[in-house]
């Protein structure tokens, strides 16, 4: 699958209250959430996203809460991917399991730029910034995890594993 | 193998397992509350499987935004109190609900050696009863409450020991804090972090608590204290279920071994807005505040509450400040209101709440404004955190924060003598 889009650049330690205030979790559908994604940090981002986009930031994005509301938010303004040097651990859980795929590459996050126009060819980790014409390589998902991407998430992947089983 | 590694080798049916393994692990009990039950709730329905796994094994708790702030909140309570009712899981209503993170080890629903999951972060608190607890999002926990199992790779152990005896107003926050400080807020990613030392063997429950309540904001998976005589006295009279006690092996091999001396750790004050930004009360400097905030999944126990009282008792909150105290559970203010400590807040002109996790997650009863600043004994100090993006937390022990609010900046409770 590829995915294409203008690149949204963030610093470190960008956290979930960041990502989705605490103050809409009143709300849990993507399209709700989304309408107030990143406001607190970049009030300009609601306006400027367009479906495609990527996010690329530097360490440890997504600590805090466990709010499933942060990759859901992302999704529903039509972020891609998020290209980051680390993740913090239960926001990556929570983004495998709702279909927001995350790439880990300290290269990308040094040398793409906001506003940049990125490609990036999942199957692969490939990512490839049309602005520069450079091109990165992703640390690759272990073969447990891609095989829940693969299945379409971890729900459908137990759905799978239980029809299996009976 | 270390602590945790026994814990997570118990509950795959295996003899070791190693870090960066991935294996599927048994819960003992799955949580939720009201803001994360919802998304659970909708994927669980996704599985159509009908039934959940065991449910004396699922709690669910209206904590977050209940007693309902709004309608989308009192929406969302409902959403899950019917769940909670149709599948007969345990379910503390408003009037016996508490912080979850407060309840759950005050009603004996974990013991040690326990694999503890929940969606919300702060699930780590039950390591300081030497369980394998750690926070998960609403998907994860919607494939435990149906099949009580989940995935999870082995991490890597931390140990941290602390030796040496405490200055008089230094507890469990001052120590994490001062952790967090040190190794920074992913210092800890993806591992466990193991508290350990005679000044750990020293620290009450409710101070552990405190401690693996914030390994989370290290970045790390848990923060486990292994079981002692403490341990067993809290446990006494609150379960008769057996428990294992597991200890790390003398030749357990961890990532790193970090030693900290404790007799030179003063109170601690974390910065806007990380964690991590912290510095030693003597050189917090003069900043004016306009509320302090006493509770939480953090500190919102007795052993808080007391500590809170003691330094407040018989002087008066500044003028022009909001105190706001809110024990963390129906016993925790029971109890309080008992010792006395409920009228000594009130004559001092703080305001006292109901259990809820309210101002620290900036839902409500204690919003900021632009500008505003706040000592709070919460564990997040992020931008926007506590209400308006330009107001600003500073994270404190019960202590610091209760002197601050009679000096109306922050302080240490040595300049109140």
């Amino acid at each position: 699958m590829s995915l294409k889009g203008k690149v949204h650049k963030y610093g470190t330690n960008i956290d979930t209250d960041a990502i989705i205030p605490a103050r809409y979790l009143n709300m849990h559908e993507a399209a709700e959430l989304a309408e107030h994604c990143m406001e607190d940090i970049d009030e300009e981002f609601v306006k400027r996203v367009q479906a495609g986009d990527i996010v690329v930031a530097d360490t440890n994005f997504g600590c805090g809460s466990s709010r499933e509301h942060a990759p859901l938010a992302l999704k529903g303004s039509g972020i891609s991917c998020v290209i980051a040097k680390s993740f913090a651990r239960i926001f990556f859980r929570n983004a495998i399991n709702t279909g927001l795929p995350l790439l880990e590459c300290e290269e990308a996050a040094d040398n793409i730029e906001a506003g940049d126009a990125v490609e990036v060819d999942l199957a692969g980790g490939r990512i490839i910034n049309h602005s520069s014409g450079k091109t990165f390589t992703a640390k690759p998902y272990p073969e447990f995890m891609m095989q829940i991407i693969a299945e379409g998430g971890l729900v459908e992947h137990t759905k799978k594993k239980a029809s299996g089983a009976r | 193998m270390t602590l945790a590694e026994k814990i997570l080798a118990a509950h795959c049916g295996k003899d070791r397992v190693s870090p960066g393994e991935f294996i599927n692990v048994k819960t003992d009990l799955v949580l939720s509350n009201d803001i994360t039950a919802p998304i659970a709730i909708k994927e669980f329905n996704k599985l159509g499987l009908g039934k959940v796994f065991d449910p004396q094994k699922i709690v669910m708790v209206p904590d977050h935004f209940c007693p309902n702030k709004d309608i989308q909140s009192a929406q969302q309570a409902k959403l899950m109190r019917e769940f909670a009712r149709e599948h007969k899981i345990i379910y503390f209503e408003v009037g016996e609900m508490g912080i979850e993170h407060v309840i759950l080890p005050e009603k004996g629903l974990v013991v040690p050696g326990d694999v503890v999951v929940g969606a919300d972060s702060h699930t780590d608190t039950y390591g300081a009863l030497a369980a394998f607890a750690t926070g998960m999002g609403s998907t994860d926990i919607a494939i435990a409450m149906a099949t009580g199992e989940i995935w999870m790779k082995v991490p890597p152990t931390i140990k941290f020991v602390f030796h040496g005896k405490p200055g008089k107003w230094v507890g469990g926050k001052d120590f994490i804090l001062y952790t967090i400080g040190r190794i920074g807020v992913d210092g800890a990613l993806y591992s466990v972090m193991e508290f350990t030392g005679d000044a750990m063997e020293a620290l009450s429950m409710d101070n552990r608590f405190t401690m693996s309540n914030m390994a989370i904001e290290a970045g790390g998976k848990a923060g486990i204290f292994a079981v002692d005589a403490k341990t067993k006295a809290y446990l006494k009279g609150r379960t008769s279920r057996k428990y294992i006690e597991y200890r790390s092996d003398p030749d357990a091999a961890y990532a790193s071994i970090i030693e900290y001396d404790a007799s030179q750790i003063e109170p601690q004050v974390a910065f806007p807005h990380l964690p991590s930004n912290t510095k030693p009360i003597s050189q917090v400097g003069n900043i004016a505040i306009d509320q302090v905030v006493i509770g939480s999944c953090t500190n919102g126990r007795l052993d808080d509450i007391r500590l809170a009282a003691r330094v407040i008792k018989g002087k008066k909150v500044n003028a022009g400040l909001r105190c706001i105290v809110i024990p963390g559970s129906q016993k925790v203010y029971l109890d309080a209101l008992k010792e006395g400590l409920i009228e000594i807040f009130i004559k001092a002109g703080a305001a006292v709440s109901t259990p809820t996790c309210g101002p620290c997650l900036g839902g409500y009863m204690g919003i900021l404004a632009a500008g505003e600043k706040c000592v709070s004994t919460t564990n997040r100090n992020f931008v926007g955190r506590m209400g308006h993006v330009k107001s600003e937390i500073y994270l404190a022990n019960p202590a610091v924060a209760a002197a601050s609010a009679v000096l109306g900046r922050i302080a240490g409770p040595e300049e109140l003598a």
